[in-house]
């Protein structure tokens, strides 16, 4: 007999649960079924904000495709329980079902709490907590102007940044005389204060909402008790949340003082048949709403139900956020509560950094810490307060700004034990960290693969690869970096030395840096370097030996010999006329023709010989080289845009063909792509490929590193609100620094994923000029930007060059194995058997 | 062509010793080899890749056909040394072949015809039996 087991509540915790289960030994002995009042499976509520970055529910998903399949989990989508029988152990469903149970485990969460103002239903009003609660938002958000949230706490803030970035003017009401109340003292609430209004958000303090009504200029009026009044479009209630205990209430559960369903150290409730876990449940009067304590409590109930011995021993509330751009940390005993506890703070007014530390009586020991506006330090001082570690003489030194790179006396991985929890959210150690890399995983993708680390709220990762490096160069791990027998060089490197030892030829590099005569890895890879450093004509006499055969035939090389002629298209905007000139030319010299995937057109089974004679007739009919053939700027693809697009709010295809035009034959170390979108629907998909722009109302959001291709990445969202000119200031600087620093044959989604500190740090360069380089960087691009010219017309032009178009060298025969075979109106290559079936026949 | 790689040799060493002045072919002007790249000749029926190696008159020739990839593109692939092994590779799928002795450096059991290569006044001249 297998134990039935009912699970109300299929969200981060609830399913958490069934993963615990189902990977235990145990799992057979079990028959799951659960509860899902939402429309979806579990997803990540944590990164439910990036939602509105374009995530979309898919993307937050939880739940591993047939997952609940394979383990023949019952999953009733879209139905609550409503109440539950304890007498004859069923649960009663909204939809009218009614399953009994043997164990049952209540995963309900929490409810966002909305204080009683009169008004407080109005049309317009909202809370913050589903992907339902989001799109309401977003569809209400547009064409209006002034968004307002009723509560400073963690939440609201986040929820202030999502109206933000829908473009409206943010208000934030908060009741309390200071923001996020729980997590930070007084001057930390200060400055996070001053650093959010920094940013356009108006905060409102000591704010008690008394009534909402109709407004004059907006939809609606707040009334505070004070007498102010704040008139709104829409509001968004995050005011803290209660837990949803209402069905173990009526089913005369044991409660909590102040609500949440009263639990053990083994989960239970006050029925030993029912457990409850996650927000809905209060554990030694504390209610938990972070979701590391969460999965700990999932993880001690899936090992009671299968007779482990697992107990919940209280959570680490410690949090580090990013709230609209600002730093925010909170760690152990913020406030200094504990019996002789005294406190270090430093503050930076002009830069608005607060930093305070929490230690004992003794001041050997840690005991928390708040941090706003820098939060660098955020992971040692976890550590030394999780870990008990004993406190250098000074622990002022670990808050005080470390200048003229005088490193203090911080805490390195290595004074870590190996019991030391790295990731709270995951309930990862040390010790697990080092096995996993010792088992092979070498990369921060491996760890997460291997040990879940980093990969809930992010806040461990700089740990993690702090450990990963030390580790690695313990084992004795060498990261290989030349990029071939011929040079003891990375890209990276030999990028920098071309550039500073101003080497303008590979003969001249190899020489002084490396060995051998090179080979087809180094050979294209210095060729790319020395085109983006110098954007000589690829073709000349000391490059055209070092390129690959599509950049030295100036085209895509096809499997039978033949190649492949892509005219640039900007934007993939063509006339009729040049439709007209490219058919004519497609049919005179007999080429198979086709719409590629990247918005132009294609035209395939040119011989060598034929290739000049081609391309000048393109070339005349006013094409440029289309570089499909290059690790180069290939198309920027656009969609019709406010022209003709009834939803469109800019002017996307003539972006797409200034930004085409702008980087056109930009040499890179991999292709790069660009799509322009005119709105949000995002037709020309540019969120797939390495920069893309979408319009907004406000301007351009700029996102970078998306990728089609072997292994799709959705691009990530890196400035929003952005003028043209900034735009194409991003992208200049973002491109140069992707050019001097990613592997050979590294898109941008692998190079980023692969970069140290992220796309934070990535902005940092870009936007802040965190390395002091762009300037440089802009100079470099606008050396390539203007010293551009067509390859193909360029080549053309040069008898001497066109020679080499040639099969033979000693005769006008052409290649006996081209052959073709007509196909749906046009030819392609024979197959082998047919090369056989025509070589018979002749 | 499915020959092993001693085989050629053999060959390829007999060609070049026993070939009889009448046996060359010329095909080119010296000047027309790029340095560091390929060309192809047309020799009584065969696709003969000639390189030149380097900037001075270091030639090498070999069958144009990469029996891997299937096509006649071996001529327009990137010279260099892997092991310190003289090679070209193919444009195709980037296998290397020894420009000394046509042996494929990834799949033994492949390998391309090798042939006699010599510059008389200017003039490159290709045996092939
Ligand atoms: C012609 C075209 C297919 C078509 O008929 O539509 C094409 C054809 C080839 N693609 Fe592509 N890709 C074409 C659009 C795409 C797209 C769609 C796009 O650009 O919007 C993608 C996915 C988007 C992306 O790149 O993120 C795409 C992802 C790839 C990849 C995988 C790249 C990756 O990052 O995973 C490769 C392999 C590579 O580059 O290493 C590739 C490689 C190739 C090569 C070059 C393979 C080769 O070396 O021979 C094909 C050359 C055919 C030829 O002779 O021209 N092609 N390829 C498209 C030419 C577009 C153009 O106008 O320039
Ligand atoms: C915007 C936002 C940002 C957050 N950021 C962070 C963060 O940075 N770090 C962090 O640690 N935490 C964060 N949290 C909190 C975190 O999401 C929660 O702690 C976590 O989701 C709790 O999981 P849970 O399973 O207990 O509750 P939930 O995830 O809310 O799941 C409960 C599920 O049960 C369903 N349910 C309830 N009653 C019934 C019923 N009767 N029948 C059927 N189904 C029912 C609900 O519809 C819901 O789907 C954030 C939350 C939000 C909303
Ligand atoms: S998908 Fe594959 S087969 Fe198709 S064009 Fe791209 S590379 Fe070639
Ligand atoms: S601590 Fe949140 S993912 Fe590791």
């Amino acid at each position: 007999m297998r134990t039935r087991l009912v699970v109300v509540g299929n969200g981060m915790v609830g399913h958490k649960l069934i993963e615990c289960l189902m990977g235990s030994d145990a799992a057979s002995g079990f028959e799951v079924v659960t509860f899902c009042e939402e429309p979806r499976l579990a997803y990540d509520r944590v990164h439910l904000s990036e939602f509105f970055a374009g995530k979309t529910a898919e993307d937050l998903s939880l739940v591993e495709p047939g997952f609940y399949e394979r383990h023949e989990v019952t999953v009733h989508l879209g139905d609550k329980a409503v109440a539950i029988d304890r007498a004859a152990k069923l649960v009663r469903s909204e939809q009218g079902r009614e399953l009994p149970y043997d164990k049952l485990v209540l995963a309900t969460g929490s409810y966002p709490f909305v204080p009683p103002v009169p008004g407080r239903e109005r049309p317009g009003c909202f809370v913050y907590r589903t992907i339902e609660d989001l799109e309401a938002i977003t569809e209400a958000a547009r064409g209006r102007r002034v968004g307002t949230v009723v509560g400073g706490g963690l939440l609201g803030l986040e929820a202030a940044n999502a109206l933000k970035n829908l473009g409206l003017e943010t208000h934030v009401v908060e009741f309390a005389p200071r923001l996020m109340t729980v997590q930070v003292d007084d001057g930390g609430g200060a400055i996070l204060r001053h650093k959010i209004q920094d940013l356009g958000v108006r905060v409102h303090i000591s704010k008690n909402t008394t009534e909402i009504v109709d407004g004059g200029a907006h939809a609606h009026r707040m009334s505070f008790a004070d007498g102010d009044l704040l008139e709104t479009d829409l509001i968004v209630f995050s005011a803290g949340i209660r837990p949803r205990d209402e069905l173990a209430r009526e089913a005369g559960l044991e409660m909590g003082s102040r609500g949440g369903i009263r639990v053990d150290d083994g989960c239970r409730t006050s029925d030993p048949d029912i457990y409850a876990i996650g927000e809905c449940a209060v554990w030694n009067h504390q209610v938990f709403g972070l979701v590391a304590p969460g999965y700990q409590m999932a993880e001690v109930a899936a090992s009671q139900l299968t007779g482990g011995e697992q107990r919940f021993t209280g959570a680490d509330m410690s949090t580090k956020l990013k709230l609209l751009g600002v730093d925010v940390a909170s760690i152990g005993d913020a406030h200094g509560r504990a019996a002789g506890a005294r406190a270090y703070t430093y503050i930076d007014e002009p830069n608005r950094v607060y930093k305070k530390l929490v230690v004992s009586e003794n001041g050997r020991r840690l005991l928390g810490g708040v941090l706003v506006g820098d939060a660098e330090v955020y992971g040692e001082l976890l550590q030394f307060c999780l870990n008990g570690i004993e406190l250098p003489p000074y622990p002022d030194e670990l808050i005080l700004p470390q200048r003229e790179g005088k490193k203090t006396t911080g805490l390195g991985v290595d004074a870590l034990p190996d019991a030391a929890q790295i990731c709270s959210c995951n309930n990862v150690s040390k010790g697990r960290i080092c096995a996993a890399i010792a088992d092979g995983a070498h990369s921060l993708g491996a760890l997460k693969q291997a040990t879940k680390c980093s990969t809930t709220c992010g806040g461990c990762a700089p740990l993690a690869i702090q450990i990963l490096n030390k580790e690695l160069l313990r084992l004795g791990v060498a990261v290989r970096k030349g990029v071939c027998e011929h040079f003891p060089y990375s890209r990276q490197e030999l990028y920098h030395i071309v550039r500073v030892e101003h080497h303008k030829s590979f003969e001249d590099l190899i020489a002084k840096h490396g060995k051998g005569l090179g080979c087809d890895i180094c050979k294209p890879a210095v060729a790319s370097i020395l085109a983006t450093c110098w954007n000589e004509y690829v073709l000349k006499k000391e490059h055209a030996g070092l390129q690959d055969t599509n950049d030295h035939y100036l085209a895509n090389l096809q499997k039978d010999g033949t190649y492949s002629v892509i005219p640039r298209v900007p934007g993939g905007e063509i006339t009729p006329e040049g439709l007209v000139a490219l058919g004519t030319i497609a049919k005179k010299h007999g080429l198979y023709t086709k719409i590629t995937g990247a918005q132009r057109i294609d035209m395939f089974g040119a011989r060598v010989d034929q290739l000049p004679k081609i391309w000048r007739e393109v070339v005349d009919a006013g094409f440029e080289s289309g570089h499909a053939y290059g690790k180069a700027l290939r198309t920027v693809k656009s969609c019709v845009g406010s022209t003709w697009c009834r939803y469109g709010v800019q002017d996307s295809v003539a972006l797409a063909v200034l930004l085409e035009h702008r980087y056109k034959g930009l040499r890179a170390p991999h292709k790069i792509k660009m799509g322009v979108s005119g709105c949000t629907r995002e037709c020309a998909q540019a969120q797939a490929t390495d920069v893309g722009v979408i319009a907004t109302e406000r301007g351009w959001a700029l996102y970078v590193c998306g990728n089609g291709g072997m292994k799709p990445r959705h691009a990530d969202l890196f400035a929003t609100d952005l003028d043209q000119e900034t735009l194409i200031r991003y992208i200049d600087r973002f491109f140069m620094f992707y050019i001097r620093t990613a592997d050979r044959l590294q898109r941008t989604s692998v190079w980023l994923e692969n970069l140290e500190g992220g796309l934070d740090y990535l902005k940092d360069v870009v936007i802040h000029d965190k390395l002091g380089i762009c300037a440089e960087l802009e100079q470099e691009i606008a050396d390539v930007i203007g010293t551009y010219e067509c390859e193909w017309k360029k080549t053309i032009e040069d008898p001497e060059k066109q020679k080499r178009f040639r099969h033979f060298v000693n005769s006008d025969e052409r290649d006996n194995k081209i052959l073709f075979v007509e196909e749906r109106g046009q030819h392609r290559p024979a197959t082998r058997e047919e090369r056989q079936r025509l070589a018979e026949s002749a | 062509m499915t020959a092993g790689p001693s085989a050629v040799r053999v060959v390829a060493e007999e060609e070049t010793t026993r070939a009889h002045v009448d046996e060359w072919v010329e095909v080119c002007a010296f000047d027309d080899l790029l340095p560091w790249y390929g060309a192809c000749a047309l020799v009584r029926g065969r696709q003969v890749a000639i390189f030149r190696v380097g900037e001075g008159q270091d030639l090498y020739a070999i069958d144009n056909y990469d029996p891997i990839g299937r096509a006649n593109v071996l001529s327009r692939g990137i010279v260099g040394d892997i092991g310190g092994e003289l090679c070209v590779a193919s444009p195709l799928y980037k296998q290397h072949f020894s420009l000394k002795t046509g042996q494929c450096i990834e799949q033994k059991e492949v390998s391309v015809p090798v042939y006699g290569v010599r510059v008389v006044d200017g003039r490159v001249q290709i045996a092939v039996s």
